[in-house]
């Protein structure tokens, strides 16, 4: 296996403009939490003519709802959700400026599309490993929407957070060329 | 004899269930990933299954959820017809085993309104099925359900002429387009028969087996292991990333149905197979 690729946010466009797919990439920095609930009251911000409650450029959202911290901890459990639900809305924040996504599960051709044009990427965690990528995680806070719960916004501070580029800037995709390779008959 | 069993064991009980199943997964899990890191053919693919062993051990040791989606909890009951409840209401004593388990576990609450989308805020109601047996024990199963596997689920009503042939087609097809989305590898559980909502719960019910277990008839056996075979050759791998471990197991029930009708309902569960039981 390749070594993994060390990078730290904010991403600019050479960071991603170097990635792909299949390359295992270690994160530092800070990524922004946001799924469902959240990405449906930004959408609605925007089509308000509103400010977000945060700078989206450069930086990378992570579709994730966590588990409660126990006391001590920065953060409960916290892998990733499926990402397609988030796909109406993310072709208007990449648009914007955001430069990586992080979820797990196939993006639409409008996503990738819009990743190809302004230059963006969508990483892969590992679905489930919930209690081991938080090992990853060292500070969180709510930045906006704390009635979400869950599904409030968190900026989190992380060292070396493990992900697979499974969209690039170049319209690629990991989950299609993996059936390629593997698929038998 | 009628036996007395009191609603503050069952509380007792269905909470330490859902902390259980969400923090131990099962050895039958744990030496599916073993087995499937010998036999994988992608080095990621391998990478990923590690990944899985090791947030497990994670898991068990520090009493942290699997995963952070700790399911809507789905619980079966099976009540001997000779057990009499004291002290409370059955129903109510599971939610409140529920409630208890969810927060004391530092459980992710994840059941909402379907349309405000508002949370009920202590992962309550259950989804509960009750079944009265013979004998005076009660025995619960709970089965934390996560929402990305389940988003998956389909129940279809085939032509009686489909067939079994159109079952498996169907499976497989169902498994195809989930693609990544489920978090493969995945358990798919396959209920064939009853009316439209009797195959979704042998679906269901289908997913408590432990890996390996196959049906007790050989023939709906041997379908259990073609399917798997089929699923194993559409490439989608661990996380989608591409492999031959795509589904860990098959499991299938059948009953009788209606004479038009063909009911087929597969229900996809993620490789956090959580699944904890308890008799008393």
């Amino acid at each position: 296996m390749s070594q993994p690729i060390k990078l730290t946010t904010p991403l600019t466009e050479e960071d991603v403009e170097q990635l792909s797919i299949g390359d295992k990439v270690l994160l530092s920095g800070v990524l922004y939490t946001g799924r469902d609930a959240a990405h449906k009251r930004l959408f609605d911000l925007l089509n308000e003519g509103n400010e977000l409650p945060i700078d989206i450029t450069g930086q990378v959202i992570y579709y994730v709802g966590p588990t409660p911290a126990k006391p001590g901890k920065p953060i409960g459990s916290a892998g990733p959700t499926t990402s397609y639900r988030m796909d109406p809305y993310a072709p208007r924040l990449i648009e914007l400026g955001l430069k990586g996504m992080i979820g797990k599960g196939n993006r639409s051709q409008a996503v990738i599309d819009a990743m190809k044009r302004f230059k963006a990427v969508y990483f892969g965690a590992t679905g489930g490993a919930g209690a081991l990528i938080a090992k990853r995680i060292k500070k969180a806070e709510v930045v906006a929407y704390p009635d979400l719960g869950p599904e409030a916004i968190r900026r989190l501070e992380v060292e070396d957070f493990p992900v697979t580029v499974i969209n690039d800037t170049r319209g690629n995709d990991l989950y299609a060329e993996g059936i390629k390779r593997y698929a038998q008959g | 004899m009628q036996r007395d069993v009191s609603a503050r064991e069952i509380v007792t009980t269905v909470k330490q269930l859902c902390m259980e199943a969400n923090f131990n997964l099962g050895d039958d899990v744990l030496r599916a990933f073993d087995q499937a890191i010998e036999t994988e053919k992608s080095e990621t693919a391998k990478e990923v299954l590690r990944e899985l062993k090791e947030n497990a051990r994670i898991a068990r040791e520090e009493k942290a959820p699997l995963c952070q989606d700790c399911g809507l909890a789905v619980v079966f009951v099976e009540i001997g017809q000779d057990v009499h409840i004291t002290g409370g209401n059955l129903k109510e004593a599971i939610n409140e085993g529920v409630r208890q388990g969810y927060e004391e576990g530092y459980l992710r609450k994840s059941a909402c309104n379907p349309i405000t989308r508002k949370n009920t805020g202590d992962n309550t109601p259950a989804i509960i099925h009750f079944d009265i047996v013979p004998g005076d024990r009660v025995k619960i199963i709970v089965a934390p359900k996560g929402g990305g596997s389940e988003n998956m689920s389909r129940v279809t009503m085939l032509t009686p002429a489909a067939g079994m042939e159109g079952v498996k087609d169907f499976v497989v097809n169902r498994v195809k387009e989930s693609g990544s989305n489920p978090c493969p590898p995945t358990i798919i559980g396959i209920g064939i028969g009853g009316t439209f909502e009797r195959s979704a719960l042998l679906a269901k019910r289908a997913l408590l087996r432990n890996l390996g277990e196959r049906n007790p008839d050989p023939e709906l056996a041997a379908i259990e292991e073609d399917i798997l075979a089929r699923i194993g050759k559409l490439g989608i791998g661990p996380m989608g990333y591409g492999g031959t471990t795509t589904s860990l197991d098959v499991f299938l029930e059948m009953e009788p149905c209606h004479i038009a009708s063909l009911p087929l309902a597969v229900n996809i569960q993620c490789h956090a197979a959580r699944h904890k039981q308890a008799v008393i």
